[in-house]
């Protein structure tokens, strides 16, 4: 049953009549988030501006017994902001101010809607360092990558969101606004509840503040690109660079398939009778970083890599950087629906991996193509098909099934940094086991007691 | 295509899929920077297309309205990692406006009716009202009329468009360039040169200017008096079996066959000319024809820069160091992807000082003729974009469309500074005629003194 009028307008007196859209053309525009194949029409949406406005908005909600699903830019890749049936979609994009930033203590206070690029920038004008990268940062929030606790490109070395949230507002479930964390590095009072809400997804609460930590630029970087006939070798190469104490700040790799599809989309010159590629940054104290680059191309040698190049200046930097940054872009343009997988496994099972996932792209004549971030072992395996092929998308679910088995078997996660969502959904009782369903349950009954927020992601 | 009811529906499914809803494409576009709502997205655009298509939505009145809010300005395909073809999806869904009546209007049907079906079909009557609106400003009219007062009985818009009607050049291309030059020095390629409707009209310089530069490097150029339209503007406004029509005319004129390359010189057209295949795919006379067309369209920057064009051979420190920055068309830029082209051309000018533009590759609201139709969004986009031109300390902007010539123009009127704006072979083409040699060999050109370009006056 659609939304009774007299619901949009108590919405529109709580938000103003031109922040509420219940017209079908509208409304399309919110029927997903960046996750293929899924598809649920919005009710209305409502741009939300204070914290007040939020409260006000879940306690209609719960009042009424209406699903309200909290969106930052939707590029969500496991559907965390797709709409529930019948839900008021609330939208966070206005609320992106940058409110704050401390420079005597290194924080950053920024809205929730304040894209990831803005806070890496205004960091960055202030002499500082905002690490978390995601791939998508030029558009999404800062807000969904908290409740994503999303990753990047520098988090062998960095970290992902949660190691620089250093407190949030929050409203929870039923309407009550409250302050989580504060700007100490040492804090120990009581439990730590911001860290329930990082990778909450949505589910606990709004994030309407947070407060980011923020941490010296380093000085200098190097960058270098390296080619092996085998997998094996990469992954070899990999281990021994941790092995010497080196932690770079970027250790990410392509496999075949997406070396291939690199090269037919940029005619970089790239090797193609490589299974792997493999670029490498390391940075920090300029005297370290010569030491380290020295370091890890001997160490790429000794493990027989086929070339390693290193970067002379920063614009050779980033055309040896651009084989890897247009990895997505290549697979996505090959097929017309695209895939993005994030399993991920202990560093020391990825080329084991790497070779389960080329063998079920053969048996289930899928074509998948694997990169991702070596370092952390964060695989993102990208399955390129058709969603108007059911035969086909019937052996993708099959295939999926079989590479989450493994990574799970192989001490891993089904899911390194895009979240459970609607996507995962299916896998995660038997991933984390009864006790931790159990608890999870209670956890979130006991702050949304009429299951209003965000109902039916991560668990039902 | 005729056939059909739908455009989008009849349209290769897999181009509407091909967009996997990531939101990469949301930053760059103008229209949801300035809303922050889907549906002013491009990604939010396509789901409307989508839904067209898959028959869960009407070709609506709001959806007719959206699709001619949309600038066209195609930000959207350079950002986008899938490849989606945006500007087909674009020209379909404003077909499909159009066929839905949503948006009949008398008036709207009056000047479309007037501009895309009579004006731009032959080109003739173009220059007519050219040479007519040529009189009005030339007779000291406008200037007359502008004094009198009388334009402040007239209603708001239409002042304001009155005060954007371009100045109208004294000779059209057809009197300024022969229909033969030929090359300057050895012969290396045989090429034609489009002259366009509005550059003919308002810039028909640098038709002129886009001739001298690829004389003299080894060009024979070969420049019809009479030429059509391309036919990019019914194309991008939903006409597109008049847009059919003007492309065989085209190719009739210029059989690719017996040109190494057909250059042109405005982006807006460029874009469109590139995909003439796509156009006539349906059409056995010309579907083969189409496709050689296509691979010899060239930019002209794009054209320059593949033959290796000469560097003016002049005394640089003798001339005066011109302060220049780049604004990039649209249509050049995420149309054709030209980016360094024109850059490497304007290097290539001795005395140069190229500083680079803030958010160069930002819409300057011209569009098309989407500052006719769309005047609030265009004025706010000419402004963001006048003032990161104030901010380089140029006091010339090039750029290779008319369409942003004028807009360009028109937004620097009022500033304290003076300012040229020019097309960048223009810039090209003076630096050639600084050189010592004589320029005899350049047939009608050198009727016709040196190109002063567009000055704003004060
Ligand atoms: C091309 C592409 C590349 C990507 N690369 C990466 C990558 O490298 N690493 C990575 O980790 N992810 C990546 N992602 C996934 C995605 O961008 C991240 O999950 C991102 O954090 C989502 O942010 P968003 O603003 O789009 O959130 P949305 O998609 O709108 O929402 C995501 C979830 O957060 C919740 N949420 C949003 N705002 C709030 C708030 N204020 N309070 C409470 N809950 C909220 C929503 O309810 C939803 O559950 C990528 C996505 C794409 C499309
Ligand atoms: S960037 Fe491309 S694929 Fe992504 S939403 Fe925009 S148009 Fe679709
Ligand atoms: S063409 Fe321009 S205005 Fe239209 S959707 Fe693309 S980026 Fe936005």
């Amino acid at each position: 049953m659609p939304l009774s009028d007299a619901l949009i307008e108590r919405l529109q007196q709580i938000v103003g009549k031109e922040n509420v859209l219940a017209e079908a053309e509208d409304l399309i525009p919110y029927s997903f988030d960046g996750t293929a194949a899924l598809r649920q029409r919005p009710d209305c949406v409502a741009f939300v501006r204070t914290p007040e406005e939020v409260a006000d908005v879940l306690k209609l909600g719960n009042e009424t017994g209406t699903p309200i699903v909290t969106r930052g830019a939707g590029t969500g890749l496991s559907g965390g902001s797709l709409p529930s049936k019948e839900a008021i979609v609330m939208c966070t994009v206005h609320m992106n101010q940058i409110l704050e930033l401390d420079r005597a203590n290194l924080t950053l206070l920024a809205e929730p809607g304040a894209t990831t690029q803005a806070v890496a920038k205004a960091a960055e004008e202030a002499g500082l360092f905002y690490p978390p990268d995601p791939g998508s940062m030029k558009i999404s929030t800062i807000g969904g990558n908290v409740a994503e606790n999303s990753g990047g490109l520098r988090g062998l070395k960095y970290g992902v969101t949660r190691n620089y949230v250093m407190g949030m507002e929050v409203v929870l479930p039923t309407g009550e606004i409250t302050w989580l964390g504060n700007k100490c590095v040492k804090d120990v009072a009581g439990y730590s509840l911001k860290d329930l809400f990082v990778g909450s997804e949505g589910t606990l609460g709004v994030i309407t503040k947070v407060l980011l930590r923020l941490i010296p630029r380093p000085r200098a970087k190097r960058t270098m690109v390296a080619t092996f006939a085998r997998m094996d070798q990469a992954a070899e190469a990999v281990s021994a660079i941790i092995a010497d104490h080196i932690i770079p700040c970027t250790l990410e790799f392509l496999d075949r398939t997406t070396i291939h599809c690199v090269e037919d989309y940029a005619q970089i010159g790239l090797p193609l009778d490589c299974e792997a590629l493999l670029l490498m940054e390391t940075d920090g104290h300029p005297a370290v970083v010569e030491e380290e680059a020295e370091e890890m191309q001997r160490i790429c040698r000794e493990n027989h890599c086929k070339e390693v190049r290193v970067a002379q200046d920063a614009q050779e930097a980033t055309r040896l950087a651009s084989a890897r940054r247009s990895a997505f872009s290549a697979l996505a343009r090959v097929c017309p629906t695209t895939i993005l997988e994030d399993a991920t496994v202990p560093r020391s099972e990825l080329a084991e991996m790497v070779r389960f996932v080329e063998r079920v792209a053969k048996r289930y004549e899928l074509k998948i193509g694997t990169f991702g971030h070596m370092g952390d072992g964060n695989l993102h395996p990208t399955f390129l098909t058709n969603e108007k092929n059911a035969d086909e998308m019937h052996r993708v679910e099959e295939a999926f099934k079989e590479i989450f088995e493994e990574a799970i078997r192989l001490g891993g996660s089904i899911t390194g940094e895009h979240g459970v969502g609607l996507a995962k959904k299916p896998f995660l009782p038997r991933f984390v086991g009864d006790t931790s369903m159990h608890v999870m349950r209670q956890f979130r009954q006991t702050l949304d007691p009429n299951a209003i927020l965000n109902p039916g992601k991560i668990f039902d | 295509m005729a056939d059909s009811d739908s455009h989008l529906k009849s349209l290769d499914y897999s181009v509407l899929q091909q967009c996997m809803h990531c939101g990469m494409c949301l930053p760059t576009c103008p229209t949801y920077d300035a809303t922050r709502l889907e549906r002013n997205s491009p990604r939010g655009r396509i789901a409307l297309m989508r839904a067209i298509a898959d028959g869960e939505l009407e070709a609506t009145r709001t959806f007719a309205e959206e699709m001619y809010f949309c600038l066209g300005c195609l930000a959207c395909m350079t950002a986008c990692p899938a490849d989606v073809n945006y500007a087909e999806l674009f020209e379909h869904a404003r077909a499909e406006a159009e066929k839905s009546g949503e948006l009949k209007s008398v008036k709207r049907r009056l000047i479309r009716g007037v501009t895309l079906e009579w004006l731009f079909m032959d080109l003739r009557r173009l220059r007519g009202l050219g040479r007519l609106m040529r009189l009005y400003q030339q007779s000291g009219l406008q200037t007359l009329i502008r004094r009198s007062g009388v334009l402040r009985l007239l209603p708001k818009r239409m002042r304001e468009l009155e005060a954007m009607t371009p100045t109208i050049e004294k000779a059209f291309s057809g009197r300024l360039i022969s229909p033969l030059t030929p090359p300057r020095g050895q012969k290396r390629y045989r090429v034609a040169v489009l002259t366009g409707c509005a550059q003919d009209l308002v810039f028909s310089s640098v038709n002129r200017d886009t001739v001298t530069v690829l004389s003299r490097n080894g060009c024979e150029v070969v420049t019809p008096a009479q030429q059509g339209c391309c036919g990019s503007l019914h194309a991008h406004n939903g006409e597109w079996e008049y847009a059919q029509t003007l492309a065989r005319r085209q190719i009739d004129q210029f059989p690719p066959g017996e040109y190494d390359a057909i250059i042109s010189n405005a982006a807006g057209c460029g874009s469109h000319l590139k995909h003439f295949s796509k156009l006539l795919a349906d059409d056995p006379d010309y579907c083969e024809a189409s496709k050689e067309w296509d691979s010899k369209l060239k930019d002209v920057h794009e054209w320059l820069v593949e033959i290796g064009f000469e560097s003016p051979k002049v005394n640089g420190s003798a001339m005066e160091t011109q302060h220049v920055t780049y604004h990039e068309a649209c249509h050049l830029c995420h149309g054709q992807q030209i980016f360094k082209a024109p850059r490497t051309v304007l290097k290539g000018i001795p005395n140069l000082e190229l500083t680079e533009l803030a958010e160069s590759t930002w819409c300057c609201g011209s569009a098309g003729i989407y500052n006719l139709i769309q005047p609030e969004m265009a004025t706010d986009l000419l402004h963001r974009k006048v003032g990161h031109i104030r901010k380089t300390g140029a006091d010339v902007v090039a750029t290779g469309n008319p369409g942003c010539l004028l807009q360009i123009i028109n937004g620097l009127e009022n500033e304290p500074r003076s300012y040229r704006v020019v097309h960048p072979v223009t810039l090209l083409a003076e630096a050639y005629r600084r050189e010592k040699t004589d320029v005899v060999s350049e047939g009608a050109e050198t009727l016709q003194p040196a190109s002063v370009g567009h000055e704003v006056a004060q």
